[in-house]
């Protein structure tokens, strides 16, 4: 079986700052042909090619957004790792943040609940049991463990 | 001969565990200990059986026997000896075979170990242990038989994947193994517990070194995981968030915060229902990335073959398995509940928002992951969840973690009242926050907030593990007294070995993505490649050279520093002979101090197109990472924990309070 | 009542996760819709290309205009491509419609000789030696398959080789109903 015609087109030139913004913009895109692999790290024909097309557009001035729009157009949401703000992704973006709220007002509820009142406790059993668990864990504590 | 005794050593296995689930549980039924000592011979043998049919597939690979199904596909005649070895765990169903061997290994160890157990808590412990290998043996027996024989033989195997053909192979898939089949043990105590409608702080000192152990395995199983990948697949990264990294992720985060919530229930008998479902998280998260892995509903460069007929009797086994123990954790966790008191500030308080932080993070992880998923099943469209969300989403949840990781090991229990904590801390604080605003300013790139942040934050952390050290150096007298070090016991020193880990860790992560050097270019022999005022690349010469199964073309870089040689790197491209398959070897050059990494790209008439990486401190991400597994296991190695018990009365005053609080409500 | 909702939390949130997982079974991860069903074919890419001179009288791209027309992409590095070709041939000789072939990333030689030995059911074949035009398509794997209707709109994509079965059920009512 023949190989596929490789990439013959020589490299765009870049400077420093477009350079830079390129390998990012390479993380962000995936190969498509590949099992998960975006195409900083694919050597797949296919991601060659598409970073060639990615260097040309960088070149011509287009600016990240743009580019990603004109992927997103040809192989659709797929073909950007990071996923694009809408409706759809409202949940995957917030969903972290929300649930970190939610844990901060649970980590506030059981604080209220557990919380030690001193002028509350009546002295009574369960007090010298707690009394007695203090004594002898204060030797712990000392250690700092 | 040897696959047929395999399969009926296995088949037999599969016996033992019936026996091992159903024989001690009729026994705490029925009261009779005859029943309940049937426990140990039942994992002995399991776990000879399963020995007996985990050799006979290692042996079948070793002598190369192509009628078995896995030889025919994943080994080869060129295959070296202990490739070999490791292609018996390098497919799906030798992987499950492997499985099955950690979750018998376990159950033996537990059985030999826990005569100091109580004999009910110990039956229903090793039972429930039997039951879930029972699910394991009829996945592997019915849908994924190692031993099936190929007719006719094939004179040679497909080999193994060349990817696979590293020392990494042969250590990180046993490791990550130990440690996800190790939280079984947490959660047969957990489902144990339940069911018995008790925790007393005896039961958590009891988990807590099998814990520890698990999940130091674990940590040290994705360490070499990462590391593999990083040398291996030639791009120079360490960490996709790939679904099978997040899958081995998930059960470590919330295995991290089983093992410090366990802490809190063993000294002070709290945060019982916390640790119940933590222990049945880490194992449910176990079992789930077993799922994603085998099941083909997510694509990832580690995943194997995938059969959805697989998926479907996995699923089963997870509604059965998670479905089941969080039903009788949803029944029964009211029973659980302890009630000691502790006040806003203490380290009880610091460690009820590290289970909370590190639930959510694991949350995070498995929303990114199953997200496309999900969308997917809604009909909503394909997307891609990849490392740009997750890093973006990752760090912030974890600052609040680590900033507790310095005040917690110095708080009290119950109440430590906020002043006299600022004030043994604030030189920390005050040197973190400095050196780490400042220190970047040293470098000659642009000054990077995430920088500053990420060293800030790796400064703190070991700020307060030299704090607690420095503090427990203090004699009564008030002098400073190393020696004192020496009464701390082992669950201390694997505590700050460990948290150093994390800010070894989270200094090597920083310095890596803030400062690496990144070039691409054409280099042909002679070329000379700058890559900072004092190091420079000299493209020496190609060489071809032969393998033991691949061809190989090798490029010899001279490395110049102020340009005298200082040594030399050595990447190739390889070409296996069996698959045809070209694989891409980075040539290294480490040091503590960072890595310099090359790998070739294209071929270019004459030349290659060659990526160089510069990569300071990379190597502190694993050392980081090995340090918080080797804190675990010396935590585990606790000398409290292997203390000689008396048998008759193991009640201590511990659990007399403890039973005491329950009574009290 | 509170209790109750806490300690069956995780379970609830278990089975809504197993749930999509068992609805994830059915699905495959690697197949990606296109975004240009029902969107404008970028036909214009294909007029720029060279012609693979396999036949004296090839269609040209812009007598297509008006026309239901089937686009497949090949190459003869594909072995998926040898696989539906003989489908190919037979739907051609029906002359049902023009297909035209993009040769994608395939050395003209080549291509011509995989041609002669297999049969040529194109109308004309363009090359697309860069595979600029390629990625105008949203191509990522040969063979594809795309079928453009009298608006020049597209109106199906089907990535992987053609089967029969694909042909008979879906393309075949779909090629009639858009030449109505």
């Amino acid at each position: 079986m023949s190989q596929a015609l490789p990439n013959q087109l020589p490299p765009v030139p870049l400077d420093e700052a477009q350079q830079q913004r390129l390998r990012k913009l390479y993380t962000e895109i995936r190969c498509l042909v590949c099992q998960n692999q975006s195409l900083a790290d694919s050597a797949a024909d296919l991601a060659v090619d598409l970073r060639h097309e990615v260097q040309s557009q960088i070149a011509k001035g287009s600016s990240d957004e743009q580019i990603k729009r004109w992927l997103v157009q040809r192989y659709g949401d797929f073909v950007l790792y990071k996923p694009q703000m809408q409706a759809s992704t409202a949940i995957l973006w917030a969903g972290p943040f929300v649930s970190l709220a939610i844990g901060g007002l649970i980590w506030r509820t059981v604080q209220r609940r557990r919380s030690i009142a001193p002028s509350q406790t009546s002295p009574g059993r369960e007090d010298q049991m707690q009394r007695a668990r203090q004594l002898l864990l204060a030797d712990d504590d000392e250690k700092g463990r | 001969m040897t696959s047929e005794l395999g399969h009926l050593a296995l088949a037999l296995a599969m016996l033992c565990g019936i026996c091992l689930a159903i024989f001690p549980s009729l026994g705490v039924w029925r009261r009779d200990a005859r029943l309940m000592s049937m426990a140990s011979p039942a994992a002995y043998w399991q776990l000879l059986l399963v020995l007996l049919a985990f050799i006979c597939l290692v042996e079948s690979f070793i002598s190369h026997d192509f009628s078995n199904q896995l030889v025919a596909n994943h080994s080869n005649r060129d295959l070296p000896f202990w490739y070999r070895v490791a292609a018996s765990w390098g497919s799906h169903e030798g992987s499950m075979l492997l499985w099955i061997l950690m979750l018998a290994a376990w159950t033996a160890a537990l059985a030999a170990l826990s005569g100091n157990l109580p004999q009910a808590m110990r039956a229903r412990v090793l039972a429930v242990l039997g039951a879930v290998s029972i699910g394991f043996y009829l996945f592997a027996l019915i849908t994924s038989n190692p031993f099936d024989r190929v007719v006719p033989a094939p004179i040679n195997g497909r080999d193994l994947n060349p990817l696979l053909q590293d020392p990494g192979m042969v250590f990180h898939p046993p490791l990550l193994y130990m440690g996800y089949v190790g939280f079984a043990v947490a959660f047969a105590f957990a489902i144990a517990g339940l069911i018995e409608g008790r925790f007393d702080s005896a039961w958590a000192r009891w988990v807590r070194p099998w814990t520890n152990v698990a999940w130091a395995f674990l940590s040290l199983g994705i360490c070499l995981g990462s590391f593999w990948a990083y040398y291996e697949l030639g791009w120079g990264g360490w960490w996709f968030w790939d679904p099978v990294e997040n899958a081995s992720f998930m059960p470590w985060l919330t295995g991290t915060a089983l093992i410090h919530s366990l802490a809190v229930t063993e000294k002070r008998g709290n945060f019982r229902s916390w640790t119940v479902l933590l222990a049945i998280m880490s194992f449910s998260l176990s079992l789930l990335g077993t799922f994603l892995v085998r099941s083909g509903v997510l694509t990832s460069v580690h995943a194997f073959a995938t059969d959805p007929t697989r998926g479907v009797f996995i699923l089963i086994f997870l509604c059965v398995v998670i479905g089941g123990s969080l039903s009788l954790y949803a029944a029964r966790a009211h029973k659980v509940h302890a009630s000691q008191a502790y006040s806003a500030m203490s380290r009880e308080s610091m460690l009820l928002a590290n289970n909370i932080v590190m639930v959510v993070a694991m949350l995070a992880v498995l929303l990114g992951t199953l997200y496309p998923l999900i969308l997917d099943s809604l009909d909503m469209g394909k997307i891609s969840v990849g490392p740009p969300y997750f890093d973006a989403v990752f760090l912030p949840l974890m600052l609040p973690a680590l900033f507790l990781m310095a005040v917690g090991p110095l708080a009290r229990w119950r109440d430590a009242p906020v002043l006299p904590l600022v004030q043994r801390m604030r030189w920390a604080f005050a040197a973190s926050l400095v050196i780490g605003l400042l220190l970047p300013l040293t470098a000659d790139s642009s000054y990077k907030p995430m920088t500053a942040l990420g060293l800030v934050m790796a400064l703190w952390v070991a700020g307060g593990v030299g704090l607690a050290t420095l503090e427990n150096m203090k004699s009564p007298s008030g002098g400073i007294d190393v020696s004192r070090l020496a009464l701390q016991p082992g669950s201390w020193w694997g505590m700050q070995l460990a948290h150093l880990g994390v800010a070894a860790f989270v200094l090597g992560v920083t310095l890596v993505n803030s400062f690496e050097i990144e070039i691409e270019k054409k280099l042909s022999p002679g070329d000379v490649l700058t890559i900072d005022d004092r190091l420079s690349l000299r493209y020496a010469e190609t060489s071809s050279r032969q393998g033991p199964n691949y061809e190989a073309i090798q490029v010899r870089f001279e490395l110049l520093r102020d340009n005298q040689v200082i040594g030399e790197l050595r990447p190739e491209k390889r070409r296996y002979k069996a698959s045809s398959m070209v694989m891409t070897e980075a040539g290294i050059r480490r040091s503590l101090l960072g890595d310099l990494y090359i790998s070739l790209g294209e071929a270019v008439d004459g030349g290659w197109v060659t990526r160089v990486q510069k990569k300071p401190a990379v190597n502190w991400i694993w050392m980081g990472v090995l340090m918080m597994g080797l804190g675990g296991f010396w935590a585990a190695a606790d000398a409290r924990y292997r203390k000689k018990r008396v048998p008759s009365s193991n009640t201590t005053a511990m659990d007399v309070s403890s039973r005491s609080g329950e009574v009290s409500g | 009542m509170n209790r109750w909702i806490r300690a069956g939390l995780p379970l609830a949130l278990f089975l809504v996760i197993a749930w999509f997982l068992l609805k994830g079974l059915d699905r495959n991860p690697r197949e990606i819709p296109s975004p240009l069903i029902n969107k404008p074919a970028p036909s214009e890419v294909l007029e720029v290309l060279d012609v693979l001179d396999v036949q004296s009288q090839a269609l040209r791209v812009k007598d297509l205009k008006g026309q239901v027309w089937l686009l497949n992409v090949w190459g003869s590095w594909c072995s998926g491509c040898q696989v539906e070709h003989p489908l190919l041939n037979r739907l051609a000789a029906e002359r049902l419609l023009p297909i035209v072939g993009l040769a994608w990333k395939d050395a003209p030689a080549q291509s011509r000789d995989w041609l002669s030995r297999l049969g040529n059911p194109y109308a004309t074949v363009l090359m697309d030696l860069q595979g600029k035009a390629a990625i105008e398509w949203g191509v990522y794997g040969a063979p594809e398959t795309f079928l453009i209707d009298k608006d020049n709109n597209v109106r199906f994509k089907h990535v992987g080789p053609l089967t029969a079965d694909i042909i008979d059920k879906q393309l075949r009512p779909m090629i009639e109903q858009l030449k109505r």
